[in-house]
């Protein structure tokens, strides 16, 4: 029964819940024992709620009062650490802020609770954001549950990995550079990064302000769409915050399951986007999608964006010249850790061995790369060319979006690597961004789904969906349909096919008897 | 500690080099809340409690311009004759220091919102000076440092400091004017004059309380000399803390001087800020600062682009009071003073006062007399701190005003009965009443006091009768003394020589 439980699409969960064949408390501790149970192997939580059961009760209750509740009432979430919460710690990733509870919750939390989903505690995460693989967590790596000697993705490998290996149904998660797609195409998930401005970002701690976008972790497109319908809209508090009025997400995934929704849809496969350095099953798996989308009727062809080229190396002078600014505030005089030189010292060692300890490697480069860049006598070199490239990046796009519907391309140039590969390789973890880092850069929506199992090694890929700014719920009609052609090539889902982690005798007993 | 700095004479420094200053000041906006919360933007009031996650920079949380203190801004760069950007932007200015709570201001850089204008400025002859105005730009003011167990409480040998965030993100103008040329050894007055025009500036656009004691009103005044005869600036210091209009004087005459005896002495003077110290009169070394001062600068992100319509610019700019200069000279025309009225008024800071006085009903001069005159002696009798306008309320000096004018006060009995009112004992009529001040003004009782003078000195009264009218003197003061002085001297007098000849 709990195994069922956890295994249910969020959409499906919250119709059992709504239906009164299951309650929020008994879906909450199916998730919870799971937790339990193989986290220990996964590391996808930092902190597991202790109110989670709680707040199911409480969600049970207005239910059986007869209270009308949200589509997703009750349903457990699981929340990337770079979200403030007010009841639980947030750190980022980051030792600098370990045991640190905000006095507020983010806007995208507060909306959770409104909408009564329970919140079951908080993902791991490269520290600050800053990374390909979670192995930059001040808290150790999570392990992909596919393969659990391989890297989760990153930033958001927590969410990812706590949703793939089925110990939350949802999680939120927070893209500045692919965070949340990447980790979803290595780790057989969906993730979706919105326009730029459709979600708040108040409450997120920021990594790089102008591409920073919180969105949603899922295992379907349809769950995905019903989580970004709770989170999305204007906050007051976002002055970058857009007022559009957002049309259900969730109707635009369902109206992608109807015969004949790809039909004539014209769909453009970016050449500088799969290219040579992109792994073999990868770019076998995609010209399989791309064969599945014309046999369904799609017009495919191929355009070109030269512009990106460069955007990697834009990406990497913005993001670390917004982060040195925004983590200049980690200076242990209001919050967070302090470190007292020995014999004591002026506020500025105190902050100076503050960052030193409380910052890793990974902080540290981009805090200086990004200093430097913003430097005078460097910054019309660094940050002002980087913004000018960051310019041909939008109108790249523009022009493309002017011919094709949507754009497509991997999401991520190879499956996971093993933990450790990349760790002090800094460019080579750089170029795990090198799809997802546009859609970033020019503020468009973007969504990775599972795209099959790479040949060579057995593990997830995913395909990458890119819609012009405000156009998000074509990513989710045209997101559900693409999900519903590969299912049904395959026969079954992709997650289905995850190794179970039940490897414990107790699991196998559970296992024996389903 | 140092050897007191050499001084060049005044004059002679003057003669031998041209002074050029230039100002930065800043004004803090009196909006409801604060510039990027909406924490309460109150002076004062406990440490650390008008503040939200905003204020203290706490992770996760993002800036909101507040729109009054963007239409406020815009005002101010409006009467300082400044165009108005049609796209500003903020910036961030990178430093750590620990009032700073984010350890970057959100300030502006290359796109101020307001940019090129003049202030007129009169000088204390009355002529008016033009300073050329670069721009002025909004940002958001720190936390307040207090620096605990050194012996000069700033941070050095200081054991500890203490950190009080509700001033952090009290939203600030800043108006920096280009380098000033051309006031020669009036350029002391000038610097007076020009933060004093600010100051009425921003008072009369109701944007700022504009109180420099309390920190409303900030100036850092720079300063340098140059050779007569080079064109090249020479460097300038920046003098920080000059906190009164007579400060600015001051300090900018001692600056001239200092850098006049360096300059002279084949040294050179170093670039850096300098504070001013009220106490000694002196400015001493604060940290060096050259044009190189690295803030990485780069645009907020967190914020968008500033955009005001031309209607609401349209609609502010028809909304701006006069300026202070155009209002002086139609003062002085409404009110018929003199040069010299109007300047003693204007120099004592007195004419917001006679406005309220004149605009409770009193005439000007009236209100002109009883403010430069009673009023201001009793400031000055009370120290030299005391200003005049906090001793009693135009309000309170018109309805004096209005007793004498009918009848019921001689101008005796009322500086009694401002002595009252500034003790507290209630308004003019209260203390009248609580004192028994009226002026007698019964006949009747008046007429019995005269009879029992004049019945005690006969002589006096023989030589009234014999015509030396003058003599009735001594029986008016031997009446108002019976009286109490509560009488009408005037009419007293009249009374007397009516009863003589009786």
């Amino acid at each position: 029964m709990s195994d069922d439980l956890i295994r249910l699409s969020a959409a499906d969960l919250a119709s059992k819940l709504a239906s009164g064949e299951v309650s929020s408390v008994e879906a909450t501790k199916a998730h919870l024992d799971r937790i339990a149970s193989v986290d220990k192997d996964v590391h996808a939580f930092l902190h597991v709620s202790e109110a989670a059961l709680q707040t199911a009760a409480e969600i049970d209750a207005k239910r059986k009062a007869g209270e009308k509740l949200g589509p997703l009432a009750g349903v457990p979430i699981a929340i990337k650490d770079v979200l403030c919460t007010s009841d639980m710690p947030s750190t980022s990733g980051s030792k600098i802020l370990e045991g640190w509870v905000p006095p507020y919750d983010a806007t995208v939390v507060a909306k959770l609770r409104a909408a009564d989903l329970v919140p079951l505690g908080k993902t791991n995460m490269d520290e600050f954001a800053m990374g390909s693989s979670t192995e930059f967590s001040a808290y150790g790596p999570t392990h992909n549950p596919w393969n659990l000697d391989r890297i989760p993705g990153g930033s958001g490998g927590g969410s990812a990995a706590a949703v793939a290996a089925f110990e939350a149904p949802l999680a939120l998660g927070s893209d500045t550079g692919g965070s949340i797609r990447q980790p979803g195409a290595v780790t057989g998930t969906v993730g979706v990064k919105p326009t730029y401005g459709s979600v708040s970002r108040y409450g997120a701690i920021a990594l790089a302000s102008s591409l920073d976008q919180v969105g949603p972790v899922s295992r379907t497109v349809l769950d995905s769409a019903l989580l970004h319908d709770v989170i999305k809209g204007h906050d007051k508090r976002d002055s970058t915050s857009l007022r559009d009025e957002w049309p259900s997400f969730a109707d635009a995934a369902t109206a992608g399951l109807a015969p004949g929704s790809l039909q004539g849809v014209k769909i453009g496969i970016v050449k500088e986007l799969n290219g040579d350095g992109f792994q073999q099953g990868v770019k076998a798996r995609f010209a399989d999608a791309v064969a599945l989308l014309t046999s369904a009727g799609a017009e495919i062809v191929e355009v070109s964006a030269p512009s990106f080229e460069y955007a990697i190396s834009a990406y990497y002078l913005i993001l670390p010249a917004e982060a040195s600014s925004n983590l200049a505030k980690f200076d242990s005089v209001r919050f967070g850790l302090r470190v007292n030189p020995e014999g004591g010292g002026t506020v500025e060692q105190v902050m100076s061995a503050t960052r030193e300890q409380g910052f890793g490697p990974e902080v540290k480069r981009r805090i200086i790369l990004g200093t430097y860049a913003l430097s005078a006598g460097y910054y019309d070199a660094y940050y002002g060319s980087a913004q000018k490239v960051r310019t041909l990046v939008q109108r790249d796009f523009a022009r493309m979006f002017d011919e094709v519907d949507i754009l497509l391309s991997p999401s991520a140039p190879t499956t996971a690597f093993p933990i450790g590969e990349k760790i002090d390789d800094p460019l080579a973890m750089y170029l795990n961004d090198l799809t997802t880092i546009p859609a970033n850069l020019a503020g468009i929506p973007g969504m990775s789904i599972p795209m099959g199992l790479a040949d060579e090694d057995g593990l997830p890929t995913g395909i990458q969906l890119m819609a012009p700014a405000r156009e998000d719920a074509r990513l989710y009609t045209y997101g559900a349909a693409l999900e519903q052609l590969f299912e049904q090539s395959w026969g079954h889902t992709l997650i289905s096919k995850a190794p179970s982690l039940s490897a414990s005798e107790q699991s196998a007993a559970t296992e024996g008897v389903v | 500690m140092a050897a007191r700095p050499e001084l060049m004479d005044y004059d002679k420094a003057l003669e031998m080099f041209e002074p050029v200053v230039g100002f930065e000041v800043h004004v803090e906006l009196s909006t409801k809340t604060k510039m990027f919360s909406d924490a309460p933007n109150e002076f004062g009031g406990e440490p650390n409690t008008n503040i939200t996650p905003v204020d203290l920079g706490l992770p996760g949380s993002l800036p909101v311009v507040n729109g009054q203190a963007v239409k406020y801004a815009i005002s101010l760069g409006l009467a300082l004759g400044c165009s108005i950007a049609p796209t500003s932007r903020f910036a961030r200015k990178n430093y750590f220091y620990p009032d700073l709570a984010k350890n970057y201001q959100i300030s502006q850089s290359d796109e101020p919102i307001a940019f090129e204008g003049s202030v007129e400025v009169e000088m204390p002859d009355g002529t008016l000076f033009t300073v050329p105005v670069e721009r002025a730009h909004m940002e958001e003011d720190a936390g307040k440092l207090t620096h605990v167990g050194g012996s000069t409480g700033r941070i050095q040998g200081a054991e500890y400091s203490l950190v009080d965030y509700n001033r952090a993100g009290v939203p600030l103008v800043e108006i920096v004017t280009h380098p000033i040329i051309g006031a020669e050894h009036l350029a002391p007055e000038l610097g007076a004059a020009y933060v004093e025009t600010i100051r009425d500036i921003v008072r009369g656009l109701g944007i700022s309380e504009a109180k420099m004691e309390r920190g409303n009103l900030r100036c850092d005044a720079n300063i340098s000399l140059r050779p007569r005869g080079q064109e090249k600036l020479g460097t300038r210091t920046e003098t920080k803390n000059v906190n009164s209009f007579r400060a600015v004087e001051r300090a900018i005459r001692y600056e001239i001087q200092r850098q006049a005896a360096i300059l002279a002495a084949g040294g050179s003077i170093t670039q850096e800020t300098r504070h001013w110290h009220e106490d000694t009169g002196r400015t001493s070394a604060g940290r060096p600062k050259s044009d190189a001062d690295d803030y990485r600068y780069f645009p907020e992100p967190d914020l968008l682009p500033v955009e005001p319509s031309l209607e609401l610019i349209d609609e502010l700019r028809a909304a701006l009071p006069e300026s202070p200069a155009v209002m002086r000279t139609r003062l002085k025309a409404e009110w018929g003073f003199t040069d010299l009225e109007f300047q003693d008024v204007k120099n004592a800071g007195l004419l917001g006062e006679i406005v309220e006085t004149v605009s409770a009903g009193s005439s000007p001069q009236a209100a002109r007399k009883w403010w430069t005159g009673e009023i201001a002696r009793l400031a000055n009798a009370a120290g030299p701190e005391v200003e005049a306008s906090s001793l009693v309320t135009p309000q309170q000096v018109a309805e004096l005003i209005t007793l004498i004018d009918s009848g019921e006060l001689t101008d005796r009995l009322a500086r009694q009965v401002l002595e009252g009112v500034i003790a507290g004992e209630g308004s003019p009529s209260e203390v009248v009443e609580k004192r028994g001040l009226k002026v007698v003004s019964d006949d009747g009782a008046l007429i019995a006091a005269i009879d029992d003078a004049l019945a005690a000195q006969p002589d006096v009264l023989a030589k009234i009768r014999d015509g030396k009218v003058q003599a009735a003197g001594a029986v008016i003061g031997a009446v108002m003394k019976a009286m109490k002085g509560q009488a009408d001297a005037a009419r007293v007098r009249e009374l007397v020589l009516e009863r003589a000849q009786a």
